[in-house]
């Protein structure tokens, strides 16, 4: 708990890379093991469930600390959060250094659940009385399940591949999924015999910047492969041992959601990987985003709504044939691969479409190509080298995407206001944050962009949901993110995020999104200096 | 009542006078010179004799104003009035006003933890109580001036030794002062922001350790360098010059990670001007008062407390003193408006 401790308050005290991979990297180097998976599944989000309910965290903390209910929910609104509230009430004055490994306190907070609430209460306690207040924060951290740091996964493979001395890719690979780390053993899923028969395991999706710079560094045109970038959900297909996996690019595991590709696995051969775009499809035009959102949030799939809104997957790239990973190929002979198994496949333009190449012979000419894509329901051109590789997550250089819309950012909402005029009973000026750390920082305000039936829906929630009122401003409870598209991004000292943008406004509410798959401050700062 | 709560400050119509009103008025008196306290245009002043120099600074070299020494009474139309020791900055009082046996106390902004640099709080019996509650909520309990000092020394040095500057925010008022204080035996040049430089000439304090900013000053220094600045120029352009740096501030505000992040700091140091929770707390119950009147701050909250836990009498009271204007979303903060903090 010691080590995990100081990990956690140096990945806090940076928002740069390179200390972060470092810190991470002799965190891996001097602990043992069994508590590095543990330290691992807290920092990749894969957190167990809560031991604790929070009404009893609350009650017995406003207990310990002799203050009257209303008073900590004061405290607690002020604050805005469950674990440091607590920990500033307890207000502990030890300097003891605790002795319980970050394992063994995971496994007892584990085993806790079967305890009877005197039982917990007293082991709660027992930790609130002894421990120091940066070790007391993390504690109440791991304790209300709210455990968030500003690291991504890749900076966590990054750290454990210097540590273990192993490629990147592979341990990028070998913790895409499902995993608990109660069971896991972190030197087993490093073997690599013991991850050959993980059927279902996808590979890491590789993403592209946005095209953020001059034609003339990209060289000639001819070696480029332009493909429309389309708005579904990315999405890899799998086919190993007669199985079928359809895994989203949020690393979730959505093969019941599509029934239509369940005939792959007869059709498909065994060991193939298709990368591609997941859409609703109709007599071959594409339809629009938020259909797709009626069909993914749906809980039932009926009939009906498998007719009204029925999926394809747009394919655009083979990462696995016959069982081999195809991934260091050049683009150009994974594609020629691809055409073939989807060409040789029953569901060939059914339920498995090649995504078209499109042709150009100068840069100048692309944006026309652009703006078709727009008129074919696309959100703009994909540009990959013929020679790349498929790469591990976001790298720049060998593919890039060039949307209509040139940036957009998804936002959590955390302040409303009424709008004016013929609106001035609603909440229609939102400001809305971006995640810093485990923090929500605003960064910009957008109005128009959402229908007006969003609108009322928005409405009423707002109103519902208020924490705080600051004259005409109400903060409300992080809940909602939504995509904010804009023109540009500049430097603003005048905002407290330090950055300005220009034309914000609401592209799309995202219900499929879940509030922890906002952007960072990170990002912003990224295309800030991406864009100077 | 003896004192009136009116719309242009706090009243003594026996006295005929004003404690920090924040309209023009004949008669003023000053608990303190941090600008939501010590406004402009009124026609005469009555503060402590350390008061005066950042007064004449602040309003005005023209303005006609009186000190006093703390516990040296005046008597106004029969209203007997004093000024003790507030421990929030230099010469911060809290008001004393006793007439016809009824005694009352205006604590203006105050802190019971000693600083080592102001004059410690002394608490003053009274009836009547007026005290403001700026961090009246239990989650604020600030560290002592010791572990205050070791921390900042501590973080100086790390970043020194890692060749960074260490740029330390803290309102040019009070806090600047008392950084300069806990730093003074640090061997690395130290640059000060003109509004901290030109307070510390106000307050009769020497410069002559420190180096006033001017444009271009880094090239003229080999090493790293100490630099004490005001809030507002967090996010402006004028730090990157300092780079490579780490950004340390200095405010009761620090004690919530929300606030650390919001302000881009590196460090948060939880150095404060006013009592936290325990102060407060002690600094109320040690006047013996049963009416308490809660100014700026969390008034509501901390006046209901008082009232549940010790059954006193206490209201809150408006008044246009900022206490939690760094907490407000989407303000664009000025300088003013960290001043109470
Ligand atoms: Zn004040
Ligand atoms: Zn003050």
């Amino acid at each position: 708990m010691k080590a995990f401790t100081e990990l956690y308050y140096e990945l806090d005290a940076t928002t740069k890379t390179l200390p972060k991979v470092e810190a991470l990297t002799r965190y891996f180097l001097r602990t043992k093991p069994e508590d590095s998976i543990w330290a691992i599944a807290l920092l990749v989000g894969n957190r167990p469930k809560r031991p604790v309910k929070s009404s009893d965290l609350k009650a017995w903390a406003t207990d310990l600390a002799g203050i009257p209910e209303w008073l900590f929910g004061d405290s607690y609104s002020v604050v805005g959060d469950l674990a440091e509230t607590i920990t500033l009430l307890i207000n502990s004055t030890s300097d003891k250094v605790s002795e319980i490994s970050l394992n063994e306190l995971m496994r007892e907070l584990g085993a806790m659940a079967s305890l009877t609430d005197a039982e917990k209460k007293e082991r709660v306690l027992g930790y609130w009385k002894t421990l120091a207040p940066q070790e007391l924060y993390v504690f109440n951290k791991l304790i209300t399940g709210a455990f968030r740091v500003g690291v991504s996964k890749l900076l966590v493979f990054k750290a454990l591949s210097k540590a273990y001395q192993i490629e990147e890719k592979v341990i990028a690979h070998r913790f895409i999924g499902n995993w608990k780390p109660t069971d896991t053993s972190l030197l087993d899923l490093l073997k690599e015999d013991e991850f050959l028969d993980a059927t279902s395991r996808p590979y890491p999706f590789c993403l592209a910047y946005a095209l953020d710079v001059e034609w003339s560094a990209l060289g000639r045109i001819e070696d480029w492969q332009i493909e429309r970038k389309y708005d579904g959900i990315r999405g890899q297909i799998i086919v190993r041992n007669k199985e079928l996996f359809v895994w989203s690019r949020g690393e979730e595991l959505l093969t019941d959601k599509f029934p239509e590709f369940e005939e792959l696995k007869y059709d498909l051969p065994d060991g193939t990987v298709i990368d591609g775009e997941i859409l609703p499809i109709v007599n071959g035009k594409i339809r629009s985003f938020n259909q797709m959102q009626k069909r993914t949030t749906r809980k039932a799939l009926t009939k009906k709504i498998l007719q009204e809104v029925p999926l394809k997957m747009v394919c655009y790239d083979l990462l696995e044939k016959d069982g081999k990973d195809l991934r260091d190929l050049p683009l150009q002979e994974r594609r020629r691969l691809l055409e073939e198994v989807v060409t040789n496949s029953k569901a060939c333009n059914s339920s498995l479409v090649l995504a078209p190449l499109l042709s150009c012979n100068a840069w100048e000419k692309l944006d026309q190509l652009r703006n078709e894509a727009k008129a074919v329901g696309c959100e703009g051109l994909m540009l990959k080298r013929k020679d790349s590789n498929y790469e591990t997550g976001r790298k720049r250089g060998k593919w890039w995407k060039w949307k209509v819309d040139p940036y957009s950012v998804d936002a959590v909402l955390i302040y409303a206001q009424a709008g004016h005029g013929r609106r001035a009973n609603l909440f229609t000026d939102y400001t809305f944050a971006v995640w810093d750390g485990d923090v929500l920082v605003p960064f910009t305000k957008a109005y128009s962009g959402l229908t007006d039936k969003e609108i009322i829906e928005v409405d009423a929630w707002i109103k519902k949901n208020t924490l705080e009122k600051f004259g005409p401003v109400r903060s409300v409870t992080p809940h909602w993110v939504f995509e904010i598209a804009f023109e540009g991004i500049n430097e603003s000292p005048r905002h407290k995020s330090g950055i300005a943008l220009r034309f914000p406004r609401i592209a799309r509410w995202r219900k499929d999104k879940p509030l922890s798959e906002a952007n960072t401050k990170e990002d912003l700062l990224n295309l800030l200096h991406a864009t100077q | 009542m003896f004192l009136q709560f009116d719309k242009d400050g706090i009243y003594c119509a026996q006295a005929g006078v004003y404690i920090d009103p924040w309209k023009p008025v004949d008669k003023a008196i000053i608990t303190h010179a941090h600008s939501d306290h010590a406004r402009r245009g009124s026609k005469s002043y009555l503060a402590h004799h350390d008061s005066r120099g950042i007064l004449e600074y602040r309003l005005g070299q023209e303005i006609q104003l009186e000190t006093l020494g703390y516990s040296e009474p005046v008597i106004m139309n029969g209203v007997r009035i004093s000024l003790h020791p507030a421990g929030h900055i230099t010469g911060s009082s809290q008001v004393r006003l006793e007439y016809k046996g009824e005694i009352w106390v205006v604590s203006g902004d105050y802190k019971v933890m000693p600083d080592g640099i102001t004059t410690p709080f002394e608490p003053v019996p009274c009836h009547h109580f007026v005290t403001e509650s700026t961090f009246g909520l239990p989650v604020y309990n600030f560290p002592d001036a010791a572990t205050l000092d070791a921390d900042l020394k501590s973080w100086c040095c790390k970043n020194l030794n890692a060749g960074k500057s260490c740029v330390l925010i803290g309102y040019s008022l009070g806090k600047a002062q008392r950084i300069l204080s806990s730093l003074h035996d640090m061997p690395s040049p130290v640059i000060l922001h003109g509004a901290i430089y030109n307070t510390n000439t106000a307050l009769g304090l020497s410069n002559e350790r420190y180096t006033r900013y001017a444009a271009g000053i880094k090239k003229t220094f080999q090493e790293p360098l100490i630099v004490v600045a005001p809030p507002s120029v967090i996010g402006s352009s004028w730090l990157r010059q300092f780079e490579p740096y780490e950004l340390g501030v200095c405010s009761g505000w620090m004690q919530l990670r929300g606030a650390r992040r919001r302000r881009n700091a590196d460090m948060g140091f939880v150095m404060s001007d006013h009592a936290d929770w325990k102060g407060l707390n002690e600094a109320v119950l040690a006047t013996g008062a049963d009416h308490i009147y809660v100014t700026h701050g969390y008034k509501s909250i901390y006046a209901k407390w008082l009232t549940e836990q010790f059954g006193l009498d206490a209201v809150t009271v408006d008044t246009l003193y900022e206490g939690e204007a760094l907490e407000q979303p989407d303000t664009e903060t000025t300088e003013e408006e960290d001043e109470a903090a």
